[in-house]
C-alpha cells in the first residue's frame, strides 16, 4: 500500500466531546497503526496471514480489555476509550479490530465479569499483556443467529466436566492459548466454560479460502471428550444472557470500529477525487462525484454522533442492547455503502492494493455479518419499538 | 544525570493555516496542535534512552498556557519523569529563553536539551539564547550524542559530511534528525501520566523584545506545466518571457 496519509474527518468538531486522555488514546492507538499496520496490512491480507507481531504492539497501545481494572492487568479506560480504540484499529483492518474485540469483549468481559476471582487472576493479566491469547465459542455449523439451539455440551462427570461438540467461524482460534466456550450443561442450561490448548481432543482446524478478514486467524473449535477441570466453569452465570452479555460489549466496539473504516474509505476518495484529473480538473469537482462525498460524510458524522453518545450511555451503564444493536448495524452498513462508493470514485486503482478500499469493502462483508446480522439487528430493534417479537 | 528537555507546542502539520485580526494574529480556530517534533522525537526520546542506559531523571519544560497541557501529558506519557509549566503566553524566542533559563539556573542540569527549530516559526534561537543566559557551551543540530563520564561527543551535519564535536557538561544541546527514533507512548505510560508532577510556575520575565506586525500566506505553489521534448523553442519561450527565468 502507498504511504499511509489518513486524516480522520471530524466535520462536526466531536473532538470538542473528547478529554485530553481519549485524544492522547486515540492518537497513539492511530500512530501505532500508521506505523505498524498500514505498511504490512495489505501483503498480510494477500498472503492470509495474521502478522503476530501485532499482538505485542496492540497490548502495549492498551487495546487488550482497556475497561478492564488495573488491579487485572487492564487500563481502567471509559467505554468511548474503548470505542476510540476500536475505531483507529478498524481504520487499520476489520480484521486486526476483530483480534482486539476478542480478547477483549469476549474473552476477557466474560472472564471478569462472570468468573471467579481465582480464574480472574490467573488468566486476565496475562490476557491484557499479549502472552495469553483467547478465543470465543459460540456460534455452531447449525446455530448462528439461533445460539440457544446449540448442541454443544458438558456432562458432569465428578471430578470434571466431558465436553463434546464443535463451534465455527471463531476468530483467533489457530492460535489461541484459551477459549471462552459457551455450551449446555446436564439440565440444558448454557454455561461458560474456559477450554485450554492442549486439552486431550480439543483441536482448532484453521478455516482457509475466506474473502475477507484475511489478515486475522479464523478457525473451528472442535471438541472431542474433552475432560474440563470443574474450576474452569464460570460460575456466575446461567443461560444465554451471558454470551449476550458479551456481544454487548463486542457489538458495542463493532460500532465504532466499522466507522473507522468508513472514515479510511472516504478520506481516500477525498483525496483521490482531488488528484486525479479528468477533463480537466479533478474528479472531485464534478458533481456526482461530490454527492458521493457529501453524502458519506453526512452518513459519517450522523455515526459518530451515534456511537458518541452510545458511549456515554453505556458509561453510565444506561446503554440498552437495542441501542446497541441500533449502532452496530448502523455503523457497519453505512461503513459497507460507503466503500462501495468509495470504490467507484477510485475508479479501476479502487479494486488494487494501492488503496485500502476494497480490502474494507471485503472485510465488512463479515462484520456486516458478525456478532448478530444485519437483519437480525433490525428484529432487534424492531421488537423494541413494538413489543413484537418477530424472531420465529 | 539530570537532563531538562524543552518542549513547544505546534501546529499540526495538517492544519489550515489562517489569520485574523487583519492578519496580525495567528488564527488558532480549528488547529490542533502537538509537541513539536524536534523536541519529541529527537530530544526527548535521547533524554530518555540516556536514562534508561546510565540513570537519572527527565524533566520536561515549556512556556505556556494552562490549554498546553496535553502536550506535556503526551510527554509524560513517552516516559518523561516530571514537568514544568512556566505560566505564560510566548512572546518571542528570547522571552522563552530568558524564563526557562530562570527556571533552570539553579537546578543543577547536566544537560538542556531542545529540538533544532519548531515547525512554526522555525527560528532556531531558543537554545543558543538559553546557552548564553545560562552561560553554559551550545552546539546545535546535533545527529547524534554520546556520553562518557561528564563529556557529550556530539556529531553535527555540515554542508558534504558531519563534524564531530566534544563538550564538557554541562551543556546545552538542540537535538536533530538522526538523534533518535520516535517513540508512541504504550498504555502503561499514558496511564502513569495521570499522576506524573506537573509543576506551574508563573513567569518572572513578562517583556518581549519583539512583536510581530503582520502575517502573510507564501504565493501559492504553480502547477507543473508539461512541454514536449520536441518543443524546446516553447520552452526556452516560456524561460524567458514567463519565468523570467533565463
Amino acid at each position: 500500500m502507498a504511504t499511509d496519509r489518513y486524516q480522520a474527518p471530524d466535520y462536526y468538531l466531536l473532538d470538542e466531546l473528547l478529554t485530553d486522555e481519549h485524544k492522547l488514546i486515540r492518537d497513539t492507538a492511530r500512530a501505532w497503526v500508521k506505523q505498524e499496520v498500514s505498511p504490512i496490512v495489505e501483503e498480510a491480507c494477500q498472503k492470509a496471514e495474521f502478522p503476530k507481531q501485532w499482538i505485542k504492539g496492540l497490548a502495549e497501545i492498551g487495546a487488550f480489555g482497556p475497561y478492564i481494572p488495573q488491579e487485572y492487568g487492564g487500563a481502567g479506560l471509559d467505554q468511548i476509550s474503548y470505542g476510540l480504540l476500536m475505531q483507529e484499529l478498524e481504520r487499520g483492518d476489520s480484521g486486526l479490530r476483530s483480534t482486539a474485540s476478542v480478547q477483549s469483549s469476549l474473552v476477557m468481559f466474560p472472564i471478569y465479569t462472570y468468573g471467579s476471582e481465582e480464574q480472574r487472576k490467573k488468566y486476565l493479566p496475562k490476557l491484557a499483556s499479549g502472552e495469553m491469547m483467547g478465543c470465543f465459542g459460540l456460534t455452531e455449523p447449525d446455530h448462528g443467529s439461533n445460539p440457544a439451539g446449540m448442541i454443544t455440551n458438558f456432562k458432569d462427570k465428578g471430578d470434571h466436566y466431558l465436553l463434546n461438540g464443535a463451534k465455527m467461524w471463531i476468530s483467533n482460534a489457530p492460535f489461541a492459548d484459551i477459549a471462552v466456550v459457551w455450551a449446555k450443561d446436564d439440565n440444558g442450561d448454557i454455561r461458560g466454560i474456559i477450554v485450554e490448548r492442549g486439552m486431550p481432543g480439543f483441536t482448532t482446524p484453521e478455516t482457509h479460502s475466506k474473502w475477507s478478514l484475511r489478515a486475522s486467524a479464523t478457525g473451528e473449535l472442535v471438541f472431542d471428550n474433552v475432560k474440563v477441570p470443574k474450576e474452569n466453569l464460570l460460575p456466575n452465570v446461567k443461560g444465554l444472557k451471558g454470551p449476550l452479555g458479551c456481544l454487548n460489549s463486542a457489538r458495542f466496539g463493532i460500532a465504532w470500529g466499522a466507522l473507522g473504516a468508513a472514515m479510511d474509505c472516504y478520506d481516500s476518495a477525498l483525496r483521490y477525487s482531488k488528484e486525479r484529473i479528468q477533463f480537466g480538473k479533478p474528479i472531485a469537482g464534478f458533481q456526482l462525484t461530490q454527492k458521493k462525498l457529501a453524502e458519506m460524510v453526512t452518513e459519517i458524522t450522523k455515526g459518530q454522533l451515534l456511537v458518541w453518545r452510545l458511549g456515554v450511555l453505556k458509561n453510565e451503564h444506561r446503554a440498552t442492547p437495542a441501542q446497541i444493536s441500533m449502532a452496530k448495524r448502523n455503523s457497519v452498513n453505512i461503513a459497507l455503502e460507503i466503500a462501495r462508493e468509495a470504490r467507484q470514485i477510485h475508479g479501476g486503482m479502487g479494486i488494487t492494493g494501492e488503496y485500502p478500499i476494497m480490502r474494507h469493502m471485503m472485510n465488512l462483508e463479515s462484520v456486516v455479518t458478525y456478532e448478530g446480522t444485519h437483519d437480525i439487528h433490525l428484529l432487534i430493534t424492531g421488537m423494541d419499538v413494538t413489543g413484537i417479537n418477530a424472531f420465529n | 544525570m539530570k537532563i531538562l528537555v524543552c518542549i513547544s507546542k505546534a501546529p499540526d502539520t495538517t492544519s489550515k493555516i489562517s489569520f485574523a485580526d487583519n492578519n496580525s494574529k495567528f488564527n488558532e480556530a480549528g488547529v490542533q496542535y502537538i509537541v513539536n517534533p524536534y523536541d519529541e522525537w529527537y530530544a526527548l526520546v535521547r533524554a530518555l534512552e540516556i536514562k534508561e542506559t546510565i540513570g537519572g531523571n527527565v524533566t520536561i519544560i515549556t512556556v505556556g498556557t494552562a490549554a498546553d497541557e496535553p502536550i506535556i501529558r503526551k510527554a509524560l506519557a513517552i516516559g518523561a519523569d516530571d514537568a514544568v509549566r512556566i505560566d505564560a503566553e510566548p512572546k518571542d524566542a528570547l522571552f522563552v529563553a530568558k524564563n526557562i533559563a530562570d527556571y533552570a539556573k539553579d537546578k543543577g542540569f547536566d544537560l538542556i536539551l531542545t529540538g533544532k527549530e519548531t515547525i512554526d516559526y522555525n527560528g532556531s534561537q531558543v537554545p543558543g539564547m538559553m546557552a548564553e543566559l545560562l552561560d553554559l557551551p551550545y552546539i546545535s543540530s546535533a545527529s547524534k550524542l554520546d556520553l562518557s563520564a561528564n563529556t557529550a561527543t556530539l556529531e553535527t551535519d555540515i554542508p558534504g559530511g558531519s563534524e564531530v564535536l566534544e563538550v564538557e557538561l554541562p551543556a546545552v544541546i538542540s537535538c536533530a534528525k538522526g538523534m533518535a527514533e520516535a517513540r508512541i507512548p504504550n498504555m502503561r505510560g499514558i496511564m502513569a501520566s495521570r499522576t506524573k508532577p506537573l509543576t506551574v510556575v508563573s513567569s518572572n520575565d513578562q517583556n518581549a523584545f519583539t512583536s510581530i506586525k503582520t502575517y502573510s500566506l507564501p504565493l501559492e505553489k504553480k502547477g507543473c506545466k508539461y512541454i514536449s521534448a520536441e518543443n524546446v523553442q516553447e520552452l526556452v519561450d516560456l524561460l524567458h518571457n514567463e519565468a523570467k527565468a533565463i
